[in-house]
Parts: structure tokens; sequence; C-alpha cells
């Protein structure tokens, strides 16, 4: 059974069509990277898998559950972290993950925000207030935030947006090593080595539709490309 | 285009948007209407006071204050008899009048004893607003002129040599029925300044906490948006009802401690609303009991968990912590206006629609609530406690609706499936 399943799934702003109907399988432990231009759909697509958007028309289901109608239990298997989401600045790290740690009804509470505090690397500095932090150690914090919980699928938009090198790196570590442990993860990025370097599989979206779909490396043969960007651009344009 | 024309055309767009015009539309809206109010409490001072005069005497000084009287004022009945009291009162009462004048048989006998001639003055006071003693202050006007008048007589007939009879010769013992309770030897004017500071500070009080309270609560939704933890939250195994509800009731929380500090505040200051009598020795209590207190508590705490859902709602509306300070300006607006009327007139005394409009905003009743228990109005108070109910539950049931949908994120509602993420 794929983690995910979609099927020609639509997404209307009112009369504007944000996504045309979409399908597409992610298997479980799979990296799938939505890649695309501005305005190509990946966010609203991220942010309908993530119960944030009631889907137009299709059907997307998580873990076999219907988003429509188990949305309550998909929330229990996804973890979502949006693209420049910020946490609370009056708490400290510790207090964040613990915040967000006490709506999972788990006898292991304690654990996960130990994972939390792993996966943050952000040592004495976990116990300062958020707002004291620079970009990366709150990128890092909600990374934690968002992985510390073993989701079954992981749900990243744009995760390394923003950060340094070396952080972004880290990040991209972090996002590999929990893959290999079983969880799946959705992702959306325009950093296209970021996507070559992560993704199983990747999807191409253009105004609203999937128009390219595989592995990096078979993208890269059928177009003749030497990377991901290339390949990128003679699709999309 | 010069460069400069090009600025200030750009410069235009920017600062003439909905969010600069509407305050002052809404402003001007408000401030027309109390003019409204005001021009018609100008053309009441400028007509002539309602009375009705019972002349027991029937002598030289009291025919002096009854020809005053029939000139300055609408005499809407007159009588020489003490035992048509009850009668006089009914129908200055029924001509909206303001007071029945009792000239006693001893009037002139007493002036000319040297003794002051006492007239007797049964006020009927409507409200307790700055503009509702113009009418008395009227009739006291007129009164001067009484003493003016008999003074000239004096003079001119130079039948007494006593200087304090000359300069005064009248005096008066007056007794106010307002809101049904009799307040003797006490003027309208007295209740009135008694009642003003009572009617200043309590609504400022009341308009100060909702602001401060409303205001937090649209910018903490608008900071939860800015921040992107609201689509965090969103997406945790936690019902939406929940969040709602966790998110009320907090700001209740704070809304029953700024009460509770309210109400100590407003215990202290009630306790000196014990009026003495000018003329007797009873005095009138007016303070509020216990259950009047509990009652005003009640009224601020519902007004208030009525302003935080409202601002809730509109906090959902703000995009970012900017947008939020534009939305705070209905519910300023809706809590100076209240403020405003019961400063300056009183509930009771409102046109019919003005009346509606100031029972139709909930935060008005806390304001109004003290001043009706002071005069035992529960009705009033208690229709006001279960109306602002009944606005927070409205308002809290679609705060919880616009978190179900999409609008709460996107700023649009689907229309076709509005519910469709219940649990």
């Amino acid at each position: 059974m794929p983690t995910v399943q979609v099927k020609n799934f639509c997404k209307n702003y009112g009369k504007t069509e944000a996504v045309k109907g979409i399908s597409f399988n992610i298997e479980k432990g799979e990296i799938f990277g939505l890649i695309g231009p501005n305005g190509a759909g990946k966010t609203t697509t991220l942010r309908v898998m993530s119960t944030l958007l009631q889907i137009t028309s299709g059907s997307v289901k998580i873990m076999d559950y219907d988003l429509e109608k188990q949305p309550k239990k998909i929330r229990h298997l996804i973890s979502y972290l949006p693209e420049d989401a910020g946490a609370y600045k009056n708490l400290t790290g510790r207090e964040y993950l613990t915040f967000i740690a006490k709506f999972f009804e788990r006898k292991d509470i304690k654990k996960m925000i130990q994972k939390g505090i792993e996966i943050t690397d952000l040592g004495e500095r976990i116990n300062d207030k958020v707002d004291t932090y620079s970009k990366g150690m709150k990128r890092r914090l909600l990374v934690g935030r968002a992985l510390m919980t073993d989701p079954d699928l992981a749900i990243l938009d744009e995760p390394t947006s923003g950060l340094d090198v070396i952080n972004a790196q880290e990040i991209r570590k972090i996002i590999k090593d929990t893959a290999k442990n079983g969880t799946t993860v959705l992702l959306s990025s325009h950093n296209m080595l970021e996507v070559e370097y992560l993704c199983d599989r990747i999807a191409l979206i253009a105004n609203g539709k999937i128009i390219e779909e595989g592995e990096p490396s078979q993208l890269m043969e059928k177009y003749k490309s030497n990377n991901i960007e290339e390949v990128f651009t003679k699709v999309v344009a | 285009m010069s460069a400069l024309g090009n600025i200030i055309r750009k410069e235009l767009k920017e600062l003439l948007t909905p969010a600069t015009i509407l305050p002052i539309l809404i402003l001007t809206i408000i401030f027309g209407s109390l003019g409204g109010t005001i021009s018609g409490i100008e053309e009441e001072a400028s007509a002539a006071p309602i009375i009705g005069v019972i002349n027991e005497n029937n002598t030289i000084f009291s025919d002096i204050a009854v020809d005053v009287f029939n000139n300055n004022a609408e005499v809407v009945f007159n009588s020489t008899d003490i035992s048509d009291r009850q009668q006089g009162l009914k129908q200055v009462r029924e001509n909206n009048g303001v007071a029945l004048i009792i000239i006693p048989k001893n009037f002139t006998e007493k002036i000319e004893n040297d003794m002051p001639g006492v007239i007797e003055i049964y006020w009927i006071m409507k409200g307790a607003g700055l503009m509702d003693t113009i009418s008395s202050s009227s009739v006291e006007h007129i009164l001067g002129i009484v003493s003016i008048n008999i003074s000239s007589e004096l003079i001119e007939d130079n039948s007494t040599s006593n200087a304090t009879i000359v300069l005064a010769p009248t005096t008066r013992t007056e007794t106010t029925n307002f809101k049904g309770i009799d307040f003797k030897g006490i003027s309208p004017g007295t209740i009135t300044r008694m009642l003003s500071s009572q009617s200043t500070t309590i609504p400022i009080i009341m308009m100060m906490i909702i602001i401060m309270a409303g205001g937090m609560v649209i910018s903490s939704m608008a900071l939860e948006k800015e921040n992107k933890t609201l689509e965090t939250l969103l997406t945790l195994p936690v019902k939406r009802t929940s969040i709602v509800t966790g998110k009320i009731t907090a700001s209740a929380i704070v809304g029953l401690v700024l009460a509770l500090i309210y109400m100590v505040g407003i215990g202290y200051y009630m306790q000196s609303f014990n009026m003495q009598g000018d003329a007797g020795s009873t005095s009138f209590s007016i303070s509020l009991s216990s259950f009047d207190l509990l009652l005003v508590g009640l009224s601020l705490f519902v007004a208030l968990v009525a302003a935080l859902s409202l601002c809730m709602l509109l906090g959902t509306l703000a995009k970012n912590y900017k947008s939020a300070q534009t939305l705070t300006f209905p519910v300023t607006m809706m809590a100076m206006f209240p403020m405003l009327i019961t400063m300056f007139t009183d509930f009771d005394t409102l046109p019919l629609g003005l009346k509606t409009l100031v029972f139709a905003i909930p935060f008005s009743h806390p304001m109004i609530a003290p001043r009706a228990l002071l005069f035992n109005d529960y009705m009033l108070v208690i229709a006001g406690i279960i109306y602002t109910t009944i606005f927070a539950i409205i308002m809290i049931s679609i705060v919880v609706w616009v978190f179900r949908t999409d609008r709460l994120l996107t700023g649009s509602i689907g229309t076709k499936k509005l519910f469709k993420f219940k649990k």
C-alpha cells in the first residue's frame, strides 16, 4: 500500500484553478519532490495534503485514510513544515517541542521531545527563548518539531529555504536519515541540487499540472541533461 | 509626468486605501448622529419648559410668581388647591413636563415678616445625562426671575428694610423624582453632578478594557498567521473546535481578570454614592448591593466574551500584524459610540432609533448597567446580559465555522464544501 495516493486531485480558489487534476503515488520511505515555478501549485498541493485546505475534486489517501472523510486520523500520521514557518517567540525551544508533543497522545512524550532536541542540535540554546534564535536555529527547531513525532508522512515545504550552506546541508542529512528510518517524505523545493540529492522521485509541476514524473537519473537521461536544473528548464520552457 | 507628480500619485494610491477612508467615514456618521441629538437638545433648551403650578396663596407676591411662570413657561396645570397635587403631577408627567411648582398659603406673609417665602418644587427628572437637565435649568432660571421681580416690588414699595430679604426674597424646598424614586431636598442638578463622574469614568474604563483585550486577540490571531504558527497548529491532531475554544477561553480568563480588577474599583467607587439631602436630615443611599455588583460583573464578563469573540472573528480576516491594527478600528468605534452616548445623555431618554442602536452594541450594556441598577432597572440589565450572551454565542459559532473552512488561510470561502473538516 503506497503511503500517499493522489487521483485526479483539483483545487480551485474561487474561479482560479490552482491544481488541475494531478495524480501520483508515494511509496513508504520514499522521498518525493514536487518542483515547479512559482505559482505552479506546489504549496497548494502540500497544504491540501496536510489537511489545511479542502480539495475541490478528486481523491487523496494517506496511509489509506481518505483526506476528506478522515482528516483527524491523518493528522496523527503526518507532520507539516510550512515554508518560512515560525515558532512561538515567548517559548523556549524546549517548551515549544513540549507544547507540540503534548498533542500526540503517546506514552513516550519525553522520548519524543528528546528526539526533537537531538534533531535540532541546539545544545544549551534549546533552553533559550525562540525570539533569540537565528533563522537557521529556528529552522532546525522546526525541522526537529516536524520529525520528532516519527510521522508516517513528512510534508516539507522548502525545508532549507533561506538557510546558509552549512545549515541547509545538515537539514538535508536529517531528512535523508529520517527517510531511511521509514518515514515517507513529500517536499517541494526551488533548489534543484537539493532535489537531485534528496529525492528518490520527482514530479515537475507547472500551471497546476504534473508535466513530468520519475527518478532524477531517468529524467536526466530522457532529456539528455547533466542535471535536474537543465531538465526543469527544458520541461517547463 | 514629472518625477514629483509620479511620486505624489504613488503616495496617494498608498495612502487613500479603504483602511484610511473608512474610519473617517464612520467617525463622520457617529458625530453626525451625535450632532443630531445635540441639536434636538438645543431646540429643547430654547423652548419654554413645561410646568404645573398650584398657587394656594393668591396674594401680591404669589401673583408676581405666577405671572412670571405664565410668561416664561408653558403651564399645563393650574390650581389653587393643594389637594390637586397628585392630579397636577399626573398632568405634568403626561405633558412631558419638568416640574410641579407649589406656592404655599403663607408665601406672601413670610416675606412681609422678613422671612424668605418658600416655593415647593416637585421635579420630574427623565434622565441623568449631561443634556437631560436642560429643562430643569430653564425652570431654575425662571425661579431666579421670580426672585428678582419680588425684590423689585419690595424695593418699589419700600415695604422692608431687611436687605437679606430684599436680595433673596424666596427660597425653595425641592423633591426630585428620578426613575420612580423620590429624592427629598435634592435637585436634578445635584443628582446629575453626583452621577456625572460615573457616567464618564465607567464608560471610559470599559472602552479601554475592550480596546486593550480586543486588540490583543486580533493581534494574536494576526501574529499566528504571520508567523505561520497557525498552519502548524491546524495540522496537529487537535480538533479545530478545541483550538477556537482554547483561544476564546484563554481570552475570557484574561477578560475575567480584567473584570475582577474593574469590579474592585467600581465597588469602592460606588460606596461614595450616598447622597445626603440638602434640606433634611434623611440620607438616601443609592449605592449598589452585592447582587447589583454581581450583575454588573456578569454584564461586563459577557460583554468581554462577546468582544473577544468578535475580535477573534476579525482576527481571522487579518493577514498580518499591520492589517490587525486596522481591524481593531470597528471594535474601537463600537466601544466609543455607547461611551459618548452614555456620557452625554441617559439611555432611557434616547430616541427609539438611537436606543435600539445602543442596545444592539453589546459593549453598551456594562456601561448602562451601573446607573440602571442604581435605580432598580433590573429588566434592562438582565435583557442586556441575555442579548450579549446570545451575541457572543453567535460570534463563537461563526469563528468555529471559519476555522473549518479555507477562509482562515486563503481569504476565500469555498461554498461547496464548507463543512468537510468537521472532526
